[in-house]
């Protein structure tokens, strides 16, 4: 028997060194006792979090594949990756006030994030179910201690243990569809399932491996809450600090949407057929469901959070564009589109989630929708940034939420799912009325008692970049565009 | 000067003029005089530049002029393309006119967040020139769309007290018809590899899906037009918009879904227009008739100059899709004389609504007595609403009547009906407001117009006599455009041996 060798490190090298790095900034939180120490740690973990990115991009080329096969580097976990980090990093900045103004000032808060965080990696660059599932509970695990960190609010745990109970359920629910697709295919490696269905030609696979399918796919729309698996998303959303919310909606979503286009066009790309229409579905009911649920709500993180289901209804046209194509250029546009689409919403997100972050009145934080009346009256350049990202959520040209739907709208005509397409535009009008609805309130209401609000410089050049990005995409989208296409065409070249 | 970026700068010159009001900065009052101020000579320059192209313009073809490429989305064929023909120059032209006057026009009535209110006003401009001159799908999609961020703040945030309601129904009612717009778009884009507007005029559309197309465009355009049963969203934003929104809603905006009608519709689907002809000549006829009648009971002078507008615009679809030369033609005229005439009676009674702050008919009365200019000025723009000879009004409708007439007497005969109802509930309106005794007693010391006012209706009043005394001026210049349309539009029925089914 050959014993093992080490494997090659290299690939992996930006999540070993995110790792061993977050541990040590965690051993210097624990032993040193200073009053600092917790703003330094969050000031190291952005910074580590902003070097990984050109680590990662030196250190790969092409397709490389390490650890026997159960992880993959290639231009479309780099670019996942990317925005991954860009948001986990914008999300600990935005969150430094907040953090003071309600006491969870700890080392552990940065540093969870970036425990979720290399989760997030781990889960982009899986290749074999078992890293799959290591890599989804890391993510999963730093995201439900985070949620419920306020420890002294009941929301905020009732948010923790809610997420957690659905969390374990669904990823309950994946390990089993893992076991059965094993049971069928002797291997959970992406490679080596994609050979054994390939080797089906066209017929039906086995009606386990359906099922098993249907499993994985169930517990995917849970962690990127989707239709019918979003029950959590408005609970925890709206009970988590807020961070915390922002960072839900941006980092967790890119990198389970990521896995999920990797899972379903690796090992399951021969039988694409098979989820195509699942994916439809949960498509068509994640926007009917984001654009009708979200115009009664008062709350705005409760209202984000049917957004962003309605969000992920439209990304995933993008995916569903790609099952049953044979045209090699309208599958990559699909999941070109798709790719737009995500970078754009997590701009547009972690920007409004940074207006939300400024609500604030006689020191506490206010998350009614009527309390931004009269917002324009009272700080105009707050109003119309947050104005700006409402009107991009809902799609409006010359905005760049407006690029994002033109892209899957665009990636679904090509493949003759006009069906799909009439019913997104629909939703997109229903989901316009609630975001003008804040465009209003801030704009056309009297001002009742106005918001202290006070733009800390980290949330100032947060806001500036993704307004900037917003407003000035149209104008200039060929990096974006181009970075999406080669993303996506990576997942077609083995 | 071939080379020269004419149309660009038309475009772009309005967002620098942003960029200035955005520099401003100090306490209210100068900041409001600054705004004023640098938004003038903004549209001033804009105004002037756009009528180098009119100068520039070569009326001995139909081919687009001033034409600019710059690739925008290579991968998926994009590109900022613009470029105007006989059918768009003047709408340009228009647009650029009508926004000095709105700046104008809301010198004195706009004090609340001026300059806000101005770059609301500088950015619709971009995009309304944007639109009347894109030479792509996508872009001429973004132009249109982008419309409806200012004018639902400019309703919302300046309007009156139903204003939160005006703007819902604006904004909701002309989204979701233009998104079903954007779905034909990209559809077309996937079928005939290219969004480039010079191509698809000249492409053939297989027939079965010429008509889901059309369907499409039509949603959104029959909103914009307004036709009938889809108009009610006019009245109730006329109402509540300032007089300067009110003026650009129905000077440039109501256009766009005649335009639209033009540029895409009878070109690009010629098969599916025929087909669809007797759909849009009932309800061009029905929206004439009814929407005149509504306008006679009217007690609310916008609300009554909205209907009026709904019917003037029955008349252009009806002209459009005649799909000969006097038709086509009038419906061009009646669209630009429209866009002045409404425009100004618009100012008009926002000359009053400045004094009086009340746009009831019944506040009024006797005004020819302390107001002899005001009667004037009113009365010209009363007669080219009506459509009298000898102001621009009476051209476009002869035209398109004598277009109609061709194709279908009795869509003809219906329209002309329309124009004696016109007459009436104009007269009827100014009677009320001009004529009798003045005996209220707020109106005893109501003054003239002042010379800013006079300054706004210059240009006006002489646009719509020179239209109405010389139409050559306008007609040589669209003629070759409009005659290549007429063309294309016919022999693209008789290759396909199309056999119009209302032939009367």
């Amino acid at each position: 028997m050959q014993l093992a060798t080490i494997p090659d490190l290299m690939p992996a090298l930006p999540e070993i060194i995110l790792a061993v790095t977050t541990l040590v900034l965690l051993m210097l939180g624990v032993f040193i006792r200073s009053l600092n120490i917790a703003r330094t740690i969050a000031y190291a973990c952005i910074l580590l979090l902003l070097l990984a990115i050109p680590l990662m991009l030196v250190s790969t080329d092409g397709r490389v594949s390490t650890f026997d096969g159960a992880f993959v580097v290639n231009d479309f976990t780099v670019f996942m990756k990317t925005f991954v980090l860009l948001s986990a990093a914008s999300v600990i900045l935005i969150s430094k006030d907040y953090r003071k103004l309600q006491s969870i000032d700890s080392f552990e808060f940065p540093i969870l994030i970036v425990l979720a965080t290399i989760g997030m990696m781990l889960m982009l660059s899986a290749n074999d179910f078992l890293g799959l599932y290591l890599a989804i509970e890391l993510q999963s695990l730093s995201l439900y201690v985070i949620a419920a960190f306020q420890k002294d609010s009941a929301r905020s745990a009732e948010s923790g243990l809610k997420y957690f109970v659905l969390g374990a359920l669904s990823s309950g629910l994946m390990l089993y569809g893992i076991s059965l697709i094993y049971g069928f295919v002797g291997s959970t490696n992406f490679n080596i399932m994609a050979e054994v269905f390939k080797g089906l030609s066209g017929e039906l696979p086995p009606p386990g491996v359906i099922i098993g399918l249907v499993f994985i796919v169930a517990g995917f729309s849970f962690k990127i809450s989707a239709v019918p698996f979003h029950m959590w998303t408005p609970d925890v959303y709206e009970g988590a600090p807020t961070p915390v919310t922002a960072l839900l909606s941006a980092a967790p979503k890119i990198a389970a949407m990521g896995l999920f286009v990797r899972t379903m066009l690796g090992p399951f790309g021969e039988i694409d057929d098979q989820w195509q229409q699942i994916i439809i579905f949960m498509s068509i009911a994640s926007m009917g469901l984001g654009a009708f649920a979200a115009i009664n709500q008062k709350n705005i993180k409760r209202m984000m959070a049917y957004s962003s289901i309605g969000h992920m209804g439209y990304a995933l046209i993008g995916l569903a564009a790609v099952g049953g194509v044979e045209n090699a250029i309208f599958r990559i546009h699909g999941i070109q589109g798709m790719l737009v689409y995500l970078v754009i919403y997590v701009f547009m997100n972690i920007g409004t989630f940074s207006c939300i972050l400024l609500m604030k009145r006689d020191g506490r934080m206010v998350e009614n929708i009527d309390d931004l009346a009269g917002l324009s009256k009272t700080n105009p350049g707050l109003a119309l940034i947050f104005s700006i990202f409402m009107f991009s959520m809902a799609g409006i040209p010359p905005l760049a939420g407006f690029l994002g739907k033109l892209y899957v709208f665009q990636a679904a005509i090509n493949s003759e799912l006009y069906t799909l397409a009439i019913i997104g535009v629909v939703a997109s009008v229903i989901g316009a009325f609630y975001y003008i609805r804040i465009v209003k309130v801030m704009y056309f209401d009297p001002p009742v008692e106005a918001l202290n609000v006070s733009i800390s410089l980290e949330i100032k050049i947060v806001l500036a970049i993704t307004g900037f990005v917003i407003i000035f995409l149209i104008f200039y989208p060929m990096p974006l565009i181009s970075g999406a296409e080669q993303a996506a065409s990576a997942l077609f070249t083995k | 000067m071939s080379n020269f970026p004419w149309l660009s700068i038309i475009i772009f010159v309005p967002l620098v003029g942003i960029f200035f009001i955005l520099l401003i900065k100090g306490d209210d009052e100068t900041t409001a005089r600054n705004a004023r101020a640098i938004a003038l000579w903004t549209s001033v320059v804009t105004f002037l530049v756009s009528l180098g192209i009119w100068i520039n313009f070569d009326n001995s073809t139909s081919e687009f002029q001033f034409v600019e490429k710059v690739i925008w989305i290579p991968s998926l064929d994009l590109s900022y393309q613009v470029g105007v023909d006989g059918i768009s120059m003047f709408f340009v032209i228009l647009s650029t006119l009508l926004t000095v006057i709105c700046v104008l026009a809301s010198w004195v009535s706009i004090t609340d967040r001026v300059k806000d209110y101005m770059i609301a006003f500088l950015f619709l401009e971009t995009l309304m020139v944007g639109m009347f001159s894109a030479l792509d799908l996508i872009l001429f999609y973004v132009f249109f769309e982008g419309v409806l961020i200012p004018m639902f703040l400019i309703i919302g945030v300046w309007g009156g007290p139903r204003r939160n309601y005006a703007a819902y129904k604006l904004f909701l009612y002309t989204l979701a018809g233009s998104v079903l717009m954007l779905i034909a778009i990209l559809t077309m884009v996937s079928v005939a590899g290219t969004s480039d507007m010079t191509i698809l005029l000249k492409y053939d559309f297989p027939a079965s899906l010429q008509s889901w197309l059309w369907l499409a465009f039509f949603a959104s355009f029959a909103v914009k037009v307004p036709m009938w049963p889809v108009h009610t969203w006019l009245p109730d934003a006329h109402v509540e918009a300032p007089t300067a929104g009110s003026v650009i809603l129905a000077g440039v905006l109501l256009k766009f879904g005649g335009y639209g009608f033009l540029r895409f519709s009878l070109p690009m689907f010629p098969l599916a227009s025929a087909d669809f002809t007797p759909l849009i000549f009932i309800l061009s006829a029905v929206a004439i008739i009814y929407t005149s009648l509504i306008a006679l009971a009217q007690e609310d002078m916008k609300k009554l100059i909205a209907y009026s507008s709904v019917a003037h615009m029955g008349f252009v679809t009806i002209g459009v899709f005649s799909g000969n030369l006097q038709g086509v033609e009038g419906a061009i005229i009646q669209m630009l004389s429209h866009g002045i005439v409404s425009a100004a009676l618009f100012l008009v009674v926002g000359v009053l609504y400045d004094r009086i702050h009340s746009r009831e008919i019944r506040a009024y009365g006797g005004l020819v007595t302390r107001m002899p200019k005001y009667a004037v000025i009113f009365m010209i723009f009363m007669m080219a609403s009506i459509g009298l000879p000898g102001t621009s009004g009476f051209i476009g409708e002869f035209l398109i009547l004598v277009g109609a007439f061709k194709v279908n007497t009795w869509v003809a005969a219906f329209a002309t009906s329309g124009l004696i109802l016109g007459a009436a509930y104009m007269l009827y309106l100014y009677r009320r407001i001009v004529f009798g005794e003045l005996i209220k007693d707020n109106l005893k010391k109501i003054s003239d117009v002042n010379s800013r006012e006079i300054a706004i209706f210059t240009p006006l009043i002489l646009t719509v006599i020179v239209m109405g005394i010389y139409p050559s001026l306008f007609l040589d210049v669209m003629h070759v455009s409009v005659e290549n349309l007429v063309e294309r539009y016919q022999s693209a029925l008789a290759s396909a041996e199309y056999i119009p089914t209302v032939e009367q």
